[in-house]
């Protein structure tokens, strides 16, 4: 929490006068009994109305500068409060627009929009209770502790003993069902967990004749969480009772020294009023601070989860240039290149080695799991080879300032994602100043005319979000007219046209070869036919290159190639 | 307002089997109220023997105290006992639904699973009953001591003095007609709010769940912008939402004091005029603060009641949803079958309006393999949906060995295939857990053989406990690959005599399907099987080949024929090579 507290510090003013005006209004909550006991031994022993009166106005006074203050703190706190949340979730938004691939895999998507969303939502709350509460409960427990001495010091002792007697009780008892609680939450989620798997494994269970099975599992679950809950719920239940003894008992305990000490003539029937006022205002406030705790507690927990999202810095750093650079008509070079991801224990490419001229198409080829995709990840510098280097035009990537570097390129990746916007604006991503000449020419080339033809509003056609109004075909292909728009000097296609049939992928790279010469082209494919006519085919297995060639030289001496080929054209030759 | 009354009518109906715990808790909770109550008549009692100097009654403090200490022992014991109750009941309940609710899940039709959003029925069965029986258990208690307190108080009070209860009982209800008021009027500030909120959820949603899109194309700034344009715009409303509804507390707490002073006041009149004793004042003014406090309560309990409702309503159309149509009575056991397949004139589809499958008319021998061809949408799965009868036919029907699939029970139907799946499932659990689904009394011995033959063995091998490694929910770090050839093993452990093979090897690189191929192949033999693939290789030797297009058979016959026929089979066939 700390170090998030920066975010406040354009608050300053709010945090410490919310908490402030709280406080007043609890200073005024605790004259009202004293104004009561006045009324009591003033007004009604003297039987003087207008006394009577002018304490109640006294009353109606206090209530209303009350209102008045706790509109103030609640006023302010609101403001800190959310302030602080906006302030936060920008600076958390950047901070993750900054990591890099490493780092968005290492943490996974999904838990960075729970940060972003409803733990930031969650300590927005906090911090919004905290200012209003956290000093109040307290200040009333202990004002009215303090009020009591200044009616009767011995009285009053009974204050000093039943205060910590209640928080051992409403203490104790939330500190012994946390941890319960946590059990609760872990025999929930197992329930949970089942009732997802047995949804989305349907048909399996049914395929498997298992339903009864699942059933009698689900039943034992689900009977563990009862277990716990019911536990849980034995404990959390004394709450209520034991804090009422306590109270209750010093009231009684209090009555009896206040009846003596009236007896002696020391306190008015009065004080003995306001003391009993005191002591149900303090079971009220603990009451509340319990509960305030839990909220802050589970409030500091989002905290700490935000933090550790802070903690992640960005592993790229961009490198000065090194003197070795050498002069090179390579468009793209990899050296003795590893890479071995964070956490991936094993090497997902070894020693890889080759070098591409300007303008040439480079097919690669290779198993699931061969490292292709891994090779084009580190043109872009998505990720930092582990060993060796990576040059484009003969400088290491590492030297280029990123935006430089991936304007350079234009990547269509194997997952086709769109974004909720219209098509002209998804294919805009890629270069701003882009004419509607120029989308036209990529859509003519990524094949996507024909179906966005029948589109209405063709390029102002809107895409639902995740591109849920488009097939998985034409999404690849708009994707991949995406990333024509930059014209690119590097365009690399990795497996992106796996949901176009045949015929369509053809055209698709006839059409890319004929678009500029210029272009260097990466194409990633399982598919032989979609490589074959490469300049350069890089044969991939086990993150290694096993081959590097032309079609004809690889399917004459290299294995893997060949294997590869007749898995898919066996027979060729008897229909050739 | 005749739904919920439909709803409560089946809330108590779960409740039913706890009625006495239930009454027990009525009971207790008036009790505990009453005693309550009486405890500030006490304490009145008390201060009216304390006059003044050498003017106490110690005799009649002591008397008093002695009941009261029985009273409060008392009271918390029933509190607990109370609470110990309703938590039982709350669980229970609570156990009983989800248990039912499951149970629905196994066997309601695969149209509804397949119909309806995983996240949205994982969240009935989750946290709807949690918010019903929180919502109605826990808001009914609340409601029931509420109105209970609010009863009780007013009986004491006006058992004291009449008047001071009038203006009790008129100037609290303020209280709740301000609640009520500021809650009316900041709907529309916390409507917009929870709008922008949703706006920048989906734009978080998008944005970070597509994060390596955006920086390939170096967007993050744009992104940024357009972030920090709705972040401000959710400053603003939320700093007016949450200002305004935070003023419910003050406001009634204000009203709270003003009934305070105005009680004091007329109490201390009533004092001079000998109607009350202080004791009686101290008393009232305890009431006066307890009286308001269920009445700001309930407020609170009626919108929670209102969305336990929902919850409820929720959870309950998901248990009354029409199951599958159980087995007929007289309905045979399929036992090894010798798989003989035939379909005549079947006619499916998913929705009225959108036919699918018209007049399908097939027959398999045993033994043949039929291969399922098409376009991705064109009814290949569909295919394999009424053969397993996950699905069942709309019209004609579908025999195995001349017994309509409709009159055999589903299990040994279901027993009788062996199916690999597109979407590969693996639960939660050992790898062999998952390997012997289809066969549990499996020996070790078998499960390697099966994995061997699925190429499986040498993966398994290198995990860290082998075939005992645990798996997370849906195979968790496996590959796709790995998951599938899993899925693989499974069969082959099996080896029921129909196969079912949709788009089994989709996921695995061409070398190692090769493999695979030559081990279904020998899975095959002698076996009826289906297959489906986007791979015109991999089903080139069928028997059958069955061309679908948008729903229809549209050709059927082998390779060779097919080509022949120079149709679309052909044209597909042929595109693969056209360069």
């Amino acid at each position: 929490m700390k170090s998030l507290l920066k975010y406040l510090k354009d608050y300053k003013k709010e945090t410490v006068l919310a908490p402030l005006f709280k406080m007043l209004e609890a200073s005024f909550e605790l004259f009202v009994p004293l104004v009561m006991a006045a009324m009591i031994d003033t007004g009604i022993a003297n039987g003087d109305k207008s006394y009577i009166l002018k304490m109640g106005g006294i009353l109606v006074l206090l209530a209303v500068v009350g209102l008045t203050c706790s509109v103030t703190a609640q006023f302010f706190s609101a403001r800190a409060a959310v302030g602080f949340a906006t302030k936060l979730r920008h600076a958390l938004f950047s901070h993750i627009q900054g990591l890099s691939y490493t780092e968005l895999d290492t943490m996974g998507t999904s838990t960075l929009i729970t940060r972003m969303t409803s733990d930031v939502n969650q300590l927005q709350n906090g911090v919004n209770l905290t200012l209003r509460l956290l000093l109040r409960s307290p200040f009333i427990v202990f004002g009215a502790m303090i009020m009591a001495f200044t009616v009767d010091v011995q009285a009053a002792w009974i204050f000093v003993v039943t205060i910590p007697l209640l928080s051992i009780v409403v203490f104790g008892i939330m500190i012994a069902s946390m941890p319960l609680y946590k059990k609760v939450q872990a025999a929930l989620d197992k329930v949970l967990g089942r009732t997802r798997e047995n949804l989305a494994g349907a048909r399996v269970i049914r395929a498997f004749c298992k339903e009864e099975q699942e059933i009698a599992a689900f039943d034992k679950d689900n009977e563990q969480l009862l277990e716990v809950q019911v536990f849980v719920g034995k404990i959390s239940a004394a709450m209520n009772p034991l804090t009422y003894i306590i109270v209750n008992g010093a009231l009684v305990v209090l009555l009896w020294t206040g009846a003596i000490r009236v007896d002696e003539g020391i306190i008015t029937q009065g004080a003995v009023v306001a003391l009993v006022n005191y002591m149900s205002q303090i079971l009220v406030e603990l009451v509340k601070l319990a509960n305030l705790i839990i909220q802050i507690t589970k409030a500091l927990a989002c905290a700490k989860r935000i933090e550790n999202v802070f903690a992640v810095e960005n592993s790229q750093q961009i490198m000065s240039q090194t003197a070795s650079e050498k002069a090179s008509d390579d468009m793209v070079r990899f050296e003795h290149v590893s890479l071995t991801y964070h956490g991936g224990g094993e090497e997902s490419l070894t020693d890889i080695d080759f070098a591409v001229k300007k303008g040439q198409t480079i097919g690669i080829i290779g198993g699931t799991g061969s490292g292709k995709t891994s090779v084009v990840n580190l043109i872009p510098r998505f990720y930092d080879a582990t060993k060796g280097t990576v040059s484009i035009k003969g400088k290491d990537v590492k030297t280029y300032d990123m935006n430089e570097l991936r304007k350079m390129i234009g990547i269509v990746p194997q997952k086709a994602v769109l974004f909720h916007g219209t098509i002209r604006e998804n294919l805009l991503w890629s270069n701003e100043k882009a004419t509607d000449a120029d989308l036209e020419q990529a859509i003519e080339i990524s094949q996507s005319k024909e179906f966005l033809d029948t589109k209405e509003g063709r390029l102002d056609f809107v895409v639902a979000q995740g591109g849920k109004n488009l097939s998985g075909g034409q999404k690849q292909r708009l994707t991949i007219a995406r990333a024509i728009v930059r014209k690119p000097e590097i365009l690399i296609l990795d497996d992106s046209a796996s949901a176009l049939d045949f015929a369509t992928d053809a055209k698709l790279r006839r059409a890319i070869r004929e678009m500029t010469d210029d272009m260097t082209v990466f194409i990633v494919s399982q598919r032989t036919s979609s490589i074959q006519h490469a300049d350069q085919i890089i044969v991939m297995d086990d993150g290694e290159v096993v081959g590097i060639g032309t079609h004809d030289s690889l399917l004459a001496e290299n294995e893997v190639y060949q294997e590869i080929y007749y898995s898919q054209f066996e027979r060729k030759e008897e229909h050739a | 307002m005749k739904n919920n009354q439909q709803i409560i009518k089946k809330v108590l109906r779960h409740i039913g089997k706890y009625k006495f715990f239930l009454l027990l808790s009525i009971i207790m909770a008036a009790v505990s109220v009453a005693l309550t109550l009486y405890i500030p008549i006490l304490t009145g009692d008390v201060v009216d023997c304390i006059i003044g100097q050498g003017n106490v009654d110690f005799d009649g403090i002591f008397v008093i105290l002695k009941k009261m200490a029985i009273i409060i022992l008392l009271t918390a014991i029933i509190q607990w006992l109370m609470n110990t109750c309703n938590n039982k009941i709350a669980y229970q309940v609570v156990r009983d639904v989800r248990a039912e609710a499951f149970k629905k899940l196994e066997i309601l039709p695969l149209k509804y699973i397949d119909g309806h959003p995983h996240g949205d029925i994982v969240s009935r069965i989750i946290a709807d009953v949690d918010q019903f029986s929180d919502g109605l258990l826990m808001g009914f208690t609340q409601l029931f001591t509420g109105v209970v307190t609010i009863v009780g108080t007013l009986l004491f009070m006006l058992s004291i003095n009449v008047t001071t209860t009038i203006v009790v009982v008129i100037l609290t209800p303020l209280s709740f007609f301000i609640a009520n008021f500021i809650a009316k009027s900041t709907f529309s500030m916390s409507k917009l709010q929870s709008q922008t909120r949703g706006e920048q959820t989906a734009l978080i949603d998008e944005m970070i769940g597509n994060e390596k899109v955006v920086k390939a194309f170096g967007q993050e700034g744009k992104v940024i912008e357009r972030f920090d344009e709705i972040n401000s715009r959710l400053e603003k409303a939320s700093v007016k939402a949450i200002f305004f509804s935070s003023l419910t507390n003050p406001c009634t707490r204000f009203v709270n004091s003003l009934v305070y002073a105005g009680v004091g006041i007329l109490g201390a009149y009533l004092a001079i005029s000998g109607k009350i004793t202080v004791g009686q004042l101290s008393s009232f003014l305890s009431y006066a603060n307890q009286y308001t406090k269920p009445f700001n309560e309930i407020s609170g309990v009626i919108t929670e009641l209102q969305t336990a409702l929902a919850c409820a309503g929720r959870v309950f159309e998901f248990i009354e949803e029409e199951p599958q149509i159980p087995d007929a009575e007289n309905a045979v056991v399929l036992n090894e079958p010798k798989g003989q397949i035939t379909m005549e004139h079947v006619s499916f589809s998913y929705t009225e309006e959108q036919k699918l499958i018209t007049d399908l008319n097939l027959t398999v021998q045993p033994g043949q393999r039929v291969a399922i061809v098409g376009p991705t949408g064109c009814g290949k799965t569909t295919v394999i949906n009424l053969l397993m009868r996950f699905y069942d036919v709309k019209g004609g029907s579908i025999k195995v060995d001349g017994v309509d699939i409709r009159d055999m029970t589903r299990e040994s139907l279901r027993k009788g295939y062996g199916m690999v799946l597109q979407e590969t499932w693996l639960k939660a659990g050992t790898i062999k857990d998952n390997i012997v689904m289809g066969k549990p009394d499996a020996t070790m011995d078998e499960v390697i053989a099966a994995a061997k033959a699925a190429h499986a063995h040498s993966f398994i091998k290198r995990l860290p406990q082998g075939y005992d490694t645990v798996i997370t929910e849906d195979g968790g770090s496996l590959s796709q690959g790995q998951k599938q050839l899993l899925c693989i093993t499974r069969v082959m452990l099996c080896l029921p005599p129909m196969l079912i093979l949709d788009e089994a090897t989709s996921s695995i690189d061409t070398r190692t399907e090769i493999r695979i191929q030559k081990a279904f192949a020998t899975m095959m033999k002698g076996r009826t099987s289906f297959i489906v693939a986007h791979r015109l290789s991999t089903i080139r030797e069928a028997d059958i080949i069955l061309v679908m297009k948008d729903g229809n058979i549209i050709e059927q016959g082998n390779h060779e024929t097919l080509l022949a026929q120079n149709g679309f089979y052909a044209n597909l066939y042929q595109s693969q090579f056209s360069m």
